[in-house]
């Protein structure tokens, strides 16, 4: 399954080459040109196929990004063990007791923590001090760690890619869904054939703060651009007055408002009817969390309509998060639907 | 025996304490090729019983080797929205679990995660104190329905963790407390298997250690050796942890002195390590060992006991991490002490 292939892929920002490859393998049969720029975007067009309609759009971006969450190693102790700091958005409350892959060879490595026996009740009721966490590789010098590693490498977590449910919701856990599960929508879309020139952008660093997109989006300056996502979830029981941000299962997510962006009114309602022609479940994002690439490409150059759809993920920026297959498939179909609807121009 | 493959098999089997059917199939199947009888008492410890050569006249004496074979893990206490209520069995840091993958044993195995929320939605200084247990919750990633004909309260769940080779002879895995223990039996056995003892020799895998060394307690009952050596895990020397607290990795077995401990046995211990320059350290335990040793210690009329510690980082997580070369030097030891075990050491400990 290529989302399983996407989600082993090791992409932490900055690092994006390994996805980047996986994606160009796959995507190769479908595209007419491709570009990687200075910041690492892989940059695909797919030409159009089809006469233009006068007033529609010549040139579309669709953005998803490569990057992931993760570590780099900050210095190695005399003990051997690794120093770390973290790339992107991560609670320190999950790093105890995690398996990690280190540098280019993927050295294998645990953050361990202190054993209970030896930490007084009063301080198991703290948050864990996490600056003396570190990484074992199982070397017991410095010298023996630097055969294997050396402080700027990068480090992500390891976890496979699962299947949990072979019928009903398809659920699926894995790591980085956030946005390997908006890249395999986006490879998806570039099977069709549109009137427009396609520009499926597959973005860098959007963790480290909407960097890629950001020259992207000015680069290719397209007409309407759409991001795509894997977006928070929250569905965890919990008190009733709290409403989720979305819902697993309860089809594609559109963004109405989040922190980096209002989307473009006529995208909206564009993606809404096309769920309701087709059919298929939506929800909109509750609560505006979160950023995403649209929040760069909005503003670039003089500015440009943009939306954000996005696949329900639980558990994103944690090792493991968990995914449902008929959300990315609805996904899939939406944003197809909604793409083909462009060709005829964007109501106003 | 390849020493990896043993401890692979033994780290994946589910084993929570009272429910050790899985762990002490893997066990038996390590045993059974060096022992002449096995069997499984009313508690569920494994006892492999391996004969002596005892020379004419002497009486048949007979030493026990233990190590638990439970671990600890979670039990299904409620089910919510299709999510999964938990609370522990034995000792388990809940701010380590935050993240983590688990196996639900329900009607069949299900592959769960143990929930986080993501930093987005997290309000100020939400982050600031640990998640209770209360707002945990495990995703096997079914419906509501589907959950609950599958799920019901007091089904066990372990923690899931791969086996990780990592550098310089060290693994990491869930478990290793104590399944290196059972692995450092299995290897005993098999030496033991090409060299002459005269005394009889009984290998105990025994069960819920973690909830109050409840197998051992059985175990040495039925058993009724005349000397018992008990090894489990100690704190290896890791980040964040004092030297004062701690034993040295890759430093060999740490031979326990104190009052669960022989005097005679772990002075003999020692001195076979010593005289066969097999690396090795003396840990001083003032008190209670918290291990088989301490309950074993007390069965029947008392038991000359010793205790062989296996250095271990980050006790009681799923990635317990050991130095490989420490478990051989353990099994070695027990291996030297059991071929060198004759009357004469019977008479001087009073038997």
């Amino acid at each position: 399954m290529l989302l399983k292939e996407l989600s082993e892929a090791r992409g932490v920002s900055g690092n994006e080459a390994a996805v980047r490859d996986a994606i160009l393998s796959a995507v190769r049969g479908y595209i007419d040109e491709h570009r990687v720029d200075a910041l690492g975007n892989l940059i695909c067009l797919r030409k159009a196929r089809r006469q233009a309609q006068p007033g529609s759009p010549r040139k579309v971006m669709v953005a998803a990004h490569m990057d992931e969450i993760g570590f780099v190693i900050t210095g190695i102790n005399s003990d051997g063990t690794l120093r770390f700091g973290k790339v992107g958005g991560i609670d320190d409350r999950i790093l105890l007791s995690k398996q990690v892959l280190v540098g280019q060879e993927a050295v294998p490595g645990v953050i361990g923590y202190r054993p209970i026996h030896l930490i007084p009740k009063a301080e198991r009721e703290r948050v864990a001090d996490v600056s003396k966490l570190a990484i074992d590789i199982g070397a017991t010098s410095k010298s023996g760690a630097e055969k294997l590693v050396k402080p700027g490498d990068y480090v992500t977590f390891r976890t496979t890619f699962e299947i949990l449910d072979e019928g009903g919701l398809r659920t699926v856990k894995g790591k980085a869904f956030d946005d390997r599960a908006g890249c395999a929508v986006l490879i998806e879309l570039l099977k069709e054939e549109y009137a427009f020139d396609l520009y499926a952008t597959f973005t860098a660093q959007e963790e480290a703060g909407l960097r890629g997109a950001r020259v992207a989006a000015y680069a290719v300056n397209p007409e309407i651009a759409f991001v795509l996502e894997g977006t928070v979830c929250d569905d965890l029981p919990k008190k009733k007055d709290l409403s989720p941000v979305t819902e697993v299962g309860k089809g594609p997510v559109i963004t109405l408002m989040d922190r980096s962006f209002i989307a473009d009114r006529r995208l909206v309602k564009l993606l809404v009817d096309t769920a309701q022609q087709l059919g298929i479940p939506y929800q909109f994002k509750r609560g505006a969390v979160g950023g995403t690439d649209a929040g760069a490409i909005h503003l670039t150059r003089e500015g440009i309509p943009s939306a954000a759809v996005s696949v329900p993920v639980r558990y994103i920026h944690a090792p493991v998060s968990l995914l449902s297959l008929v959300d990315l498939d609805y996904t899939v179909r939406l944003m197809c639907e909604a793409l083909h609807t462009l060709e005829r121009g964007l109501e106003s | 025996m390849e020493i990896i493959q043993l401890l692979r098999e033994l780290s994946q089997a589910s084993g929570v304490s009272g429910y050790e059917d899985q762990v002490r199939d893997v066990a038996r199947k390590a045993f059974a090729p060096y022992c002449d009888s096995l069997r499984t008492d009313a508690l569920g410890n494994l006892i492999a019983f391996k004969k002596g050569a005892p020379v004419g006249g002497a009486p048949s004496r007979s030493i026990m080797l233990a190590a638990h074979m439970d671990e600890i893990g979670l039990m299904v206490t409620g089910l919510e929205e299709g999510f999964i209520r938990f609370t522990r069995v034995g000792g388990v840091d809940i701010r380590t679990i935050l993240g983590q993958e688990v196996i639900v044993h329900g009607k069949r195995p299900l592959l769960g995660i143990v929930g986080s929320r993501p930093p987005h939605v997290l309000g100020p200084g939400e982050d600031e104190k640990p998640v209770p247990l209360e707002n945990l919750f495990i995703d096997v990633g079914l419906s509501a329905e589907q959950v609950k004909t599958l799920v019901q309260v007091g089904d066990l769940i372990t923690l899931r963790r791969d086996f990780l080779e990592l550098a310089e002879g060290y693994v990491s895995g869930k478990a290793f407390d104590d399944r290196v223990g059972v692995a450092s039996l299995a290897l005993t056995m098999e030496a033991l298997s090409s060299v002459r003892h005269e005394w009889d020799v009984f290998v105990v895998a025994t069960s819920q250690e973690e909830v109050g060394l409840r197998g051992a307690i059985t175990s040495a009952y039925g058993v009724a050796p005349d000397i018992a050596i008990a090894v489990d895990v100690g704190f290896g020397m890791q980040q964040g942890v004092s030297e004062t607290e701690a034993i040295a990795m890759d430093g060999g077995p740490a031979i326990a002195k104190g009052p669960n401990v022989h005097p005679l046995m772990h002075e003999r211990l020692v001195a076979l390590a010593k005289d066969n320059e097999l690396p090795h350290q003396v840990e001083i335990l003032p008190g209670p060992s918290g291990t088989d040793a301490w309950a074993i210690q007390v069965a029947r009329e008392g038991i000359p006991t010793a205790l062989l510690s296996i250095p271990l980082r980050y006790m009681h997580t799923s990635v317990e991490t050991v130095c490989t070369r420490d478990i051989q030097r353990t099994a070695r030891l027990m291996t030297l002490f059991i071929s060198t075990l004759s009357e004469d050491f019977a008479i001087r400990l009073g038997l």
